[in-house]
């Protein structure tokens, strides 16, 4: 029988599918698990984006690794990046990703850093890249093109 | 409060002409952005739609005449120039609206979305009209073209009047049209929703 702390543990711990990198728990779509009154668990996530297409996958991944388990979709409140984890941001740099900036906090522009070689001289390509979530960058120290986990 | 089938119908028939787009854009990184900018109304659609009902039935299932979509959103393609004004004048809107209403959970979540849309747009608006001979004219084609259907959406903000100055585009003098909120729409919706309803249509309940 698994105790509702394990069950948040293992919502916690299945990975993304579109940022495999990271997990549900550290980009912050795990937002409660319940054990509800007939013993079986509830697992509350939010979406990153309205139109994320991943959501129908984590719905999957999260009853595979609680079998029985619902998942509840919740939008409020709005999904933000100043919700990963610090050991989440860590994980998106050392896989080439640019973790977001926190949010609200900067009035001045900061450019965002390469993830690889760390020089802040980046510029913007795109700000729409290979997922809702991502903007596109390229570093003029090293040229190398990068995403960036945009902030919102 | 907002009205689930009008800005659903907005945002889905917005998507759909945006989705038209994709391979056919200017260059790789515009054919993304534009696919992203289509999936975002895609996500408000269905979440607006399963307010106001079931959303396949909504979606695939009404004839033109019961689409409560706005008439700008349905206006085709046309050049590049003709899409991003568009989206500016639709995503001023939008964003007005959503912004309006922080206690609505789509509005709320979609407000943060809508704000790139804008900033997107305005980003290009200034491009086009201060780039050269040629953005410039097609631009000031496309906002006499479109700025007849701001009207139904008592739209442009002064927000959209700042970029246009800021791009040295004139705010065109031209008569406004309405209907679509009455289901009076252009010719131009009944070929987008054939393509958008045929697979369903042909093998109702379908799945990838």
């Amino acid at each position: 029988m698994v105790s509702l702390a394990e069950a948040r543990r293992i919502a916690d711990g299945v990975p993304d599918p579109e940022l495999p990198v990271l997990t549900l728990g550290e980009l912050g779509v795990v937002r409660e698990v319940n054990e509800l009154a007939d013993g079986r668990f509830e697992v509350v996530i939010t979406p990153t984006y309205s139109g994320c297409p991943a959501l129908s996958a984590i719905r999957d991944d999260l009853v595979h690794a609680l079998p029985g388990a619902s998942v509840r979709t919740v939008l409020s409140p709005p999904w933000s990046t100043d919700w990963i984890t610090e050991e989440g941001r860590e994980k998106l740099r050392e896989h080439g990703i640019a973790p977001p900036r926190r949010t609200g906090a900067v009035d001045l522009p900061l450019s965002v850093r390469c993830p690889r070689c760390g020089s802040p001289d980046t510029e913007l390509v795109s700000r729409f890249s290979s997922t809702a979530c991502k903007a596109l960058h390229r570093c003029r120290a090293c040229l190398e093109p990068f995403d960036h986990v945009k902030e919102i | 409060m907002i009205d689930a089938l009008e800005i659903g119908d907005d945002c889905l028939v917005l998507s759909q002409r945006l989705c038209q787009w994709v391979t056919r854009a200017p260059t790789l990184e515009e054919d993304v952005a534009l696919a992203n900018l289509a999936l975002d109304l895609l996500g408000q659609a269905r979440l607006l739609l399963s307010r106001a009902g079931d959303e396949d039935d909504l979606a695939y299932l009404r004839e033109p005449a019961q689409f409560r979509n706005c008439l700008l959103v349905e206006q085709p393609n046309g050049d590049f120039a003709h899409t991003i004004v568009r989206h500016l004048l639709y995503s001023d809107f939008l964003f007005d609206l959503y912004d309006r209403h922080p206690g609505d959970d789509v509005a709320a979540k979609g407000v943060k979305e809508i704000a790139y849309h804008r900033d997107y747009a305005r980003l290009w608006i200034l491009r086009l009209g201060l780039g050269t001979d040629e953005s410039h004219r097609r631009t000031t084609a496309a906002l006499e073209a479109l700025w007849p259907f701001t009207g139904e959406l008592s739209q442009p903000s002064p927000f959209v009047l700042d970029v246009l100055r800021e791009a040295s585009l004139a705010v065109p003098d031209v008569a406004q049209r309405e209907g679509g909120r009455r289901g009076e729409h252009t010719e131009h919706l009944a070929p987008l929703l054939a393509e958008l309803q045929v697979l369903h249509r042909a093998h109702p309940g379908a799945r990838w």
